[in-house]
């Protein structure tokens, strides 16, 4: 009896994606902006930081990296926390007026992006970027064009960084329920809307989402699998 | 120009790691000629290479280069770098084809695209890789990396050259190959080269002047001929005769 509404679930939940439903469609593309500017934000901040510490002697890095490693695995309810409290109308941001805006969400999933991106990033780094820096700067390259050659030569590594920081925060619930506050065609993503149509019975929605978030993370997850694969040794 | 220009000038030079592994008063490198820097494994060779070419800054001392002292931060160094460029002892190439290596300091000096694909093409061919100009450089092998990586340093045609064991992996047709290029290098276009080397019988052609290091210090220098039929100190013999152990 218990798979009966699942197996409805799923049908329903195809028809609502290949007639592409309003209302689902519109969560899923509030989902893809607030999680995709927090990722380029994350990578705009994070990569450079990332380099930045990578290029340096691991010795003079420990703080900051352990600082990271545990940002990196930093829960995403108490990140929402945070930030709630931030913005909450008392709090030291209150007079922003950001809580329960998109804004409020796509910071605090930047906050959960960016240790991910430039913890990744270091550590891809910290292998072979100090030689590529001496043997851009040898040949005569100025800093921006070395900055540039250390950034592709670890392209792969800096991709993965970002798709696994994009795979982390478009799944997560907790920090976009708390800050966004799961309003209906304002702040409603795909994970608090299973939430709620979950705890309201209306499985058929509840497992399109979930369908459509698998086939996201699929799709991030696919790329990730690739560029590892193919950034071993060869082009 | 005058031949006898001093290019580089060396003073009271140290580096300390654990230990002091570098000390040199005075040396002094003129316009125009080939070095060779002998000395066993683990004399400071590449240590004062580094050093030379900005990328590790001295414990004490100073370098001047063409009269003007260098610094190893600020712009201060960018513009020394145009004119000098160093091959590591294992060279680095970047993730992209032969040629876009070769052409990498080219670019950086914002040559024409026309000029850029005629100077890989001649160097190329003159290290004996034409047919590998399209190659991903992951692919190639230890000597063929080696000669990309020379390829890629003379192709701006830099003033003053400083090489690592530039023939450490190759086979003797390569090495004279190479050797071949670096006199070419010297005499047509007045380069000014360092070249390190653990091959005594390379220092001894190619060379016109030799150090010889030994425990970070130079125990002797002088003219290559009288360095090796002539050696003052009882180490250089030992080591130009292939007595000292190391
Ligand atoms: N970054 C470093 N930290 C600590 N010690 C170092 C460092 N770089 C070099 N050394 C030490 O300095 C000494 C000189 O090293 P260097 O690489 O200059 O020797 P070398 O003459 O080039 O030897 P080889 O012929 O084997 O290449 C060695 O004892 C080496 O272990
Ligand atoms: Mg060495």
């Amino acid at each position: 009896m218990a798979l009966l509404p699942l197996l409805k679930g799923i049908a329903e939940a195809f028809h609502l994606i290949f007639t592409l439903d309003p209302y689902l469609v519109k969560i899923v593309l509030l989902s893809l902006q607030v999680s995709g500017m927090a990722v380029l934000l994350g990578t705009l901040a994070g990569v450079p930081l990332g380099a930045y510490l990578g290029l340096k002697p691991a010795e003079s890095t420990h703080f900051i990296s352990k600082l990271l490693y545990t940002l990196m695995g930093l829960p995403p309810v108490v990140a929402g926390l945070v930030f709630y409290l931030l913005f909450s109308r008392m709090g030291p941001l209150g007079v922003l007026g950001l809580l329960y805006t998109p804004a409020a969400m796509i910071i605090a999933q930047f906050a959960l992006a960016l240790p991910i991106i430039a913890a990744l990033t270091m550590i891809g780094i910290r292998g072979r970027g100090k030689e590529v820096q001496e043997t851009a700067r040898t040949l005569g390259a100025g800093r921006l064009f070395t900055a540039w050659t250390v950034m592709r030569e670890s392209r792969f590594v800096i991709f993965g960084a970002v798709v696994t920081g994009l795979g982390r925060i478009i799944a997560e619930v907790g920090a976009v329920m708390i800050v966004g506050g799961n309003i209906e065609g304002r702040t409603r993503v795909m994970t608090t809307a299973i939430v709620l149509e979950t705890g309201k019975g209306n499985f058929e929605l509840a497992v399109g989402l979930g369908l459509v978030l698998l086939i996201i993370s699929f799709v991030i997850n696919s790329l990730l699998y690739s560029f590892q694969g193919g950034g071993r040794d060869s082009a | 120009m005058p031949d006898n220009e001093i290019i580089l000038e060396i003073k009271n030079l140290s580096k300390v790691y654990d230990k002091e592994v570098l000390k040199i008063e005075q040396l002094s490198f003129r316009r125009g000629r080939i070095y060779g820097i002998i000395g066993p494994s683990g004399a400071g060779k590449s240590t004062f290479l580094r050093l030379v070419n900005l990328l590790e800054p001295p414990t004490t001392g100073d370098i001047y280069f063409k009269g003007e002292a260098m610094s190893m931060n600020g712009r201060a160094g960018t513009p020394v770098r145009r004119e000098m460029t160093m091959v590591f002892q294992k060279p680095l190439l970047f993730k992209t084809s032969v040629s876009e290596n070769v052409a990498y300091g080219l670019k950086a000096r914002r040559f024409s695209k026309e000029e850029i694909k005629a100077r890989v093409e001649t160097l190329l061919e003159k290290v004996g890789l034409k047919e590998l100009a399209g190659r991903y450089a992951g692919t190639l092998s230890g000597g063929e990396a080696q000669r990309v990586a020379l390829a890629r340093a003379v192709a701006f045609e830099p003033a003053f050259l400083l090489l690592d064991e530039p023939t450490a992996n190759l086979d003797p047709s390569n090495v004279e190959l190479i050797e071949r290029l670096i006199l070419d290098l010297n005499r047509d276009k007045g380069m000014t080269i360092i070249m390190v080397t653990h091959n005594i019988f390379q220092a001894r052609r190619i060379a016109q002047e030799v150090i010889f290091l030994h425990e970070g210090r130079i125990v002797e220098m002088g003219d290559t001929e009288k360095i090796f039929s002539f050696p003052e100190d009882p180490r250089t013999r030992d080591f130009v005769e292939g007595r000292m152990i190391y």
